[in-house]
């Protein structure tokens, strides 16, 4: 990559957008699940009873076999969230610096 | 998209059943011979693809990544593919039905993973990387030593993963179907072989695929075929289950005893699947990063999936299976007392095949792990091959100027050598414990791979040194501390007491290459140093954009 596309595109705002804007969006979806999965295995590593407490008086099954499932589909749906902002807004950003690099 | 797919799994389950109901005048010993016509079936579809494969396979390009034109849906089923090994499927399956919840509490630590690889890694991979994970990590900073260092990391992992997929295959293939150790053993690397050296990447990923599609529609028959038994309650299942195993089995076990070893589980699991090279390479196969990330979203569905049906699988086995006198284990039983299945716990899965569909499903469940066990190494044998021929022979040896067709050459004859060293550590390794090889795998992918690789994408300030040294740090630790822990001083070496308490080492081999890198790359004062710094800005601009990326249009 040639240093004038360099400059061009470190001074398009629209990288500075994408940029700031991918980000922050990656780390917080990243923290969401790292604090959700931390909390799970802390909460088995601390007190597994909670988890293990049955759900209802007249059920044995556990509080922990609803709270598992859930985070495995709470992981496929803050995919399904990044891909669909990333493929809409932050690729029509990536298509307007790739233009504007074009059209030097 | 998903709930047609999950459509057309239900539909061919359905078919699966009906299948399954005929089998009822079909005699005992046809068990065998049904699993060996199915697996029959496979192979010879799979050697079909691979005829078809090898004339679409001309160049380095195709060899690799199947000339990078495979769809962000194929490429999260074959992902999910390479996740979905024999040993997760009778693994974990095997663990719910011994343990119960720490089965799950396992699944989910392998699919955390998934996200923070889409969030993080996936489309900036694929923006900087052409064949393999070393050239993102090589991008700005030295060739030689870079791309040492992560095919070491990478023939490592390999290497370790292939000891535990041949083993595990010629145990499961010698019960299955009643052939010999060795020639099972070798007859999955003569396949692999063959479906590699010519068909190359798009071989093996619809191989992967293929297979993807078979597990995911057994495992979606049997788990409906258990739910339908308790009228699709799950709390009439668990009911059953605890009534048979005891209320334990509903709550967190033995699995992850303290807050040390639950971290460092967590560390390995999410930061060795961001560092598995068969995995990472998977990324160069699609066309864009729009595909890249799609990739993952659809993988991240389908393992979820599957670790929900293992679940289930598990469960099925505890009420299906455990104290069945069908599948009882007399001669053992004789020896140790309780109620142990024939081959082990792992066999669980197996054993619930044929108790919700007979032989003829048996013998599909059967051919299904025998095929996966195929997928599995052909795309880790690749990954391994790729290191040897991109990153060893091209970028070190010949320094960027082999000749693609030289290294396509090279590429086959290190797919052929590592196929017959698979076959030889197959053999070698039979009576061996192996249960630490997995966990040294996913500790070096942990502890050497991703960090080097997440930081030369995320850190200006790494440099050939501190990538170098605390990468080999961190492999260095994640190796000494594998062997002093648990699995191997106590439990094979024979040793009382351990010199390293935890069974997972990766949150202190982690920490050490974190640590090691950035040291030795802030202290790195060197002119080489301040080029590869500078060199950030536009490795960044392309892993962000794309811009220059390998077989993105931009011009």
């Amino acid at each position: 990559m040639d240093k004038e596309v360099v400059e061009r595109v470190k001074n398009d705002p629209n990288f500075k957008r994408l940029v700031s804007e991918r980000s922050k969006f990656a780390w917080r979806l990243t923290i969401a699940i790292l604090v959700v999965y931390f909390t799970f295995i802390l909460t088995i590593a601390f007190s597994p009873g909670s988890l293990g407490a049955p759900m209802s008086e007249d059920t044995v099954t556990s509080i922990g076999i609803p709270v598992g499932i859930a985070i495995i589909i709470f992981a496929f749906i803050l995919t399904g969230i990044y891909v669909r902002r990333a493929n809409s807004e932050f690729d029509d950003l990536t298509a307007k610096i790739k233009e504007n690099v074009r059209g030097r | 998209m998903m709930s047609r797919i999950f459509m057309f799994l239900g539909l061919s389950s359905a078919m699966l059943f009906a299948a399954g109901a005929l089998e009822g005048e079909v005699e005992q010993q046809a068990l065998n011979i049904s699993a060996i016509v199915m697996f029959l079936l496979f192979v010879g579809g799979t050697l079909g693809i691979t005829y078809w494969a090898a004339k679409r396979t001309k160049t380095a390009k195709d060899f690799y990544t199947a000339g990078g034109g495979i769809t962000g849906f194929q490429n999260g089923m074959a992902i999910a593919g390479d996740y979905m090994s024999a040993a997760s499927f009778l693994g974990i399956s095997g663990l719910v039905y011994l343990k119960g919840y720490d089965g799950l509490i396992y699944s989910i630590g392998f699919l955390v993973g998934w996200p923070i690889i889409l969030f993080l890694i996936a489309e900036q991979l694929r923006n900087l990387g052409k064949y393999t994970f070393a050239d993102v990590a090589s991008y700005r900073l030295r060739q030689t030593p870079i791309r040492i260092l992560a095919a070491s990391g990478s023939i490592a992992t390999v290497i370790l993963y292939l000891i535990a997929q041949m083993v595990g295959s010629g145990k499961l293939i010698q019960l299955l179907f009643g052939l010999q150790y060795e020639i099972a053993v070798v007859l999955v690397g003569v396949l692999m072989i063959l479906y590699v050296t010519f068909g190359g990447m798009l071989a093996t990923t619809w191989v992967q695929i293929i297979k993807a599609f078979l597990l995911l529609s057994g495992a979606t028959f049997m788990a409906i075929a258990v739910m339908a038994h308790y009228d699709f309650s799950f709390g009439a299942l668990f009911a059953t289950a605890t009534e048979m195993k005891g209320i334990e089995i509903m709550s967190p076990g033995g699995l992850v005893s303290d807050p040390i070893s639950a971290i460092s589980l967590a560390v390995a699991l999410m930061f060795g699947t961001a560092g598995l090279p068969h995995i990472l390479m998977r990324f160069f196969t699609v066309g864009d990063a729009k595909e890249a990330r799609k990739s993952v979203f659809y993988a991240t569905g389908f393992i979820g999936y599957f670790y929900i049906l293992t679940f289930i699988i598990g469960f099925g086995a505890i009420v299906m299976v455990f104290k069945n006198p069908e599948y009882l284990d007399l001669a053992k039983q004789a020896i140790d007392g309780g109620s142990p299945i024939l081959g082990g716990n792992n066999m669980a899965a197996i054993h619930l095949s044929h108790a919700v569909g007979g032989d003829l499903f048996l013998g599909f469940i059967s051919a299904v792990a025998f095929a996966t066990i195929l997928a599995v190494v052909s795309g880790l044998t690749l990954a391994g091959a790729s290191a040897i021929s991109h990153d060893l022979y091209a970028s070190v040896i010949m320094k960027g100027k082999a000749d693609g067709m030289k290294e396509m050459r090279i590429s086959k004859i290190a797919t052929v050598v590592l196929g017959i060293i698979a076959i030889i550590m197959g053999i070698m390794f039979e009576k061996q414990n192996i249960a630490f090889v997995v966990g040294l795998a996913f500790a070096i992918a942990a502890s050497a791979n991703f960090p080097i690789l997440f930081l030369s994408m995320y850190w200006k300030k790494l440099t050939t040194r501190g990538a170098v040294i605390g990468g080999s740090l961190g492999l260095a630790t994640a190796v000494i501390l594998v062997i002093l822990g648990p699995i191997v001083w106590v439990d094979i070496l024979g040793n009382a007491e351990a010199i390293f308490p935890y069974k997972y080492p990766a949150l202190f081999s982690v920490t050490v290459a974190f640590a090691g890198i950035w040291f030795f790359s802030i202290t790195d004062k060197s002119d080489d140093a301040k080029r590869e710094q500078e060199a950030y800005e536009a490795q960044f601009i392309r892993s962000q954009t794309g811009i220059g990326a390998e077989g993105a249009v931009d011009h």
